[in-house]
């Protein structure tokens, strides 16, 4: 089938250099470029201090940068903070206000897409569909690990893209679903904090080996492991391999892919998440689309490494690029 | 995320108020990677030369304003943002006085997401000068 995969970065991959003051937004977005990510994804409550209250000017300075730079908005990353409040959850009316600001914003940021956070009720989207549509903007659930496709919170989100239309409703796989391996960074950062090479050799083979990941947490707990063993022991649990190929099945639904990874090796692979069969599925499927990089190695390595963001997103892009236009 | 960043280095000092030491203060960068309103920043723990703080005593100060944490509980429009240096302040008649101090100071942001609240942990030896 034919298909138009083009590749950007989150801008999320570079929260290690922001947060230490290294690079601005403006020149994560011009180095995101210059590595080949011209997709542009954000995140407001990450590098847009002053939302939601952005002034006209700075939505004016974005849409200069992208033109002087070469990119393209493609997606917003939103919140929904129902736990605002100490001592109440937010009213269906607040969490309405609060999907419908963030479509203004990603209209006026001219994103087509809004990554809908996991914890976002398929009601309130519901609710928020049309206007959303209105304003030409889709709504796409995030489809992040522990959750997979089939979970019946996925499924009813499914069923409002149903009942509202593909041009208003969609998801966004995050590639995390389909981890192979554990990520060697994670369970070496447990060493580090002091986990017992038994129990990590254990956890790790355990899932590795596709053997039962479901009591890891009890029975490790059980066995006498410490703090680093049972922080291990959870990840192990909720980290998950699904097929590459669901998102063939799913692929009418899916707007957006959140190219989540871990660790570019020095042979320019991903050492957990097999992304020669994920492209291969989104070609497959006639993808149409962006795969948005969005690099996480950073928290697992930063205690004891100097993070180098920029050169993990140049890899995964270089590869992912080796596979699109490849057989 | 980000622990090791929480308690930034250099920033510890006693604080003076009409001539008289009222307490101490450190900068904090937000362990996240994303500005939080303050109404979910919960209670931080700060244990000084291995001793407990009093949260009554405590004050928080993001982008100029400084609340205690019943003033912050009910402000989310104020962001402690992810580059935000922001302040807390210990208030403790005395200061710490001039010397070496063991910091430990954990955070606990309400991540709506999480099925937790979320805790994130720096500890750092900070060096008090003599009030000026």
């Amino acid at each position: 089938m034919t298909h138009d995969i083009k590749t950007g970065a989150s801008l999320y991959s570079f929260q290690e250099e922001y947060f230490l003051r290294k690079l601005s937004l403006e020149e994560i977005i011009a180095t995101s470029a210059r590595i080949g990510a011209r997709g542009i994804e954000t995140l407001a409550e990450q590098m847009m201090p002053g939302f939601p209250d952005l002034p006209d000017e700075f939505y004016a300075e974005w849409h200069r940068w992208m033109a002087k730079y070469g990119t393209t908005p493609t997606a917003h990353d939103m919140f929904l903070d129902t736990k605002r409040y100490p001592d109440r959850l937010l009213t269906d009316e607040e969490m309405i206000a609060s999907v419908q600001r963030d479509i203004r914003h990603a209209e006026r940021l001219g994103a087509r897409v809004i990554r809908v956070i996991v914890n976002t009720p398929p009601h309130i989207i519901e609710a928020t569909a049309d206007y959303a549509r209105d304003r030409g903007v889709i709504l796409a659930v995030e489809v992040h690990a522990p959750w997979s496709f089939e979970d019946p919170w996925i499924q009813a989100h499914l069923a409002v893209a149903d009942r509202k239309g593909l041009d208003a409703v969609g998801i966004i796989p995050d590639m995390g679903i389909f981890t192979r391996r554990l990520p060697r960074v994670v369970w070496q950062r447990a060493l580090r904090d002091g986990a017992t090479p038994r129990f990590v050799e254990q956890i790790v083979d355990a899932y590795d080996a596709k053997k039962s990941t479901a009591h890891l947490f009890d029975s490790i707990e059980m066995l006498g492991g410490n703090r680093a063993d049972l922080g291990l022991a959870w990840q192990a649990e909720h980290t998950i391999d699904l097929d590459p190929h669901q998102l063939v099945d799913f692929a009418k639904y899916i707007v957006h892919i959140h190219g989540k990874f871990y660790e570019m090796t020095d042979d320019g692979v991903e050492y957990s998440i097999p992304y020669d069969e994920i492209v291969a599925a989104l070609k497959e499927a006639g993808y149409r689309g962006y795969i948005s990089s969005e690099y996480e190695g950073n928290r697992h390595i930063q205690d004891a490494f100097e993070v180098d963001s920029v050169e993990q997103v140049r890899r995964q892009q270089e590869m992912l690029r080796r596979y699109i236009d490849g057989e | 995320m980000f622990d090791k960043y929480l308690i930034v280095a250099g920033s510890a000092h006693d604080v003076v108020e009409d001539g008289a030491v009222v307490g101490f203060a450190f900068s904090v960068r937000i362990g996240y990677y994303r500005g939080l309103g303050i109404s979910m920043v919960e209670p931080f723990d700060v244990v000084v030369d291995g001793e407990a703080t009093d949260p009554a005593t405590h004050r928080f100060t993001v982008s100029g304003r400084t609340f205690d944490y019943a003033g912050m509980a009910t402000r989310p429009d104020v962001v402690w943002e992810m580059r935000d240096d922001a302040v807390i302040t210990v208030l403790r008649p005395g200061g710490l006085g001039p010397g070496e101090h063991e910091l430990e100071l954990t955070e606990h942001l309400r991540v709506s997401y999480l099925p937790f609240v979320a805790a994130h942990h720096d500890r750092k030896t900070i060096r008090i000068d003599p009030a000026a």
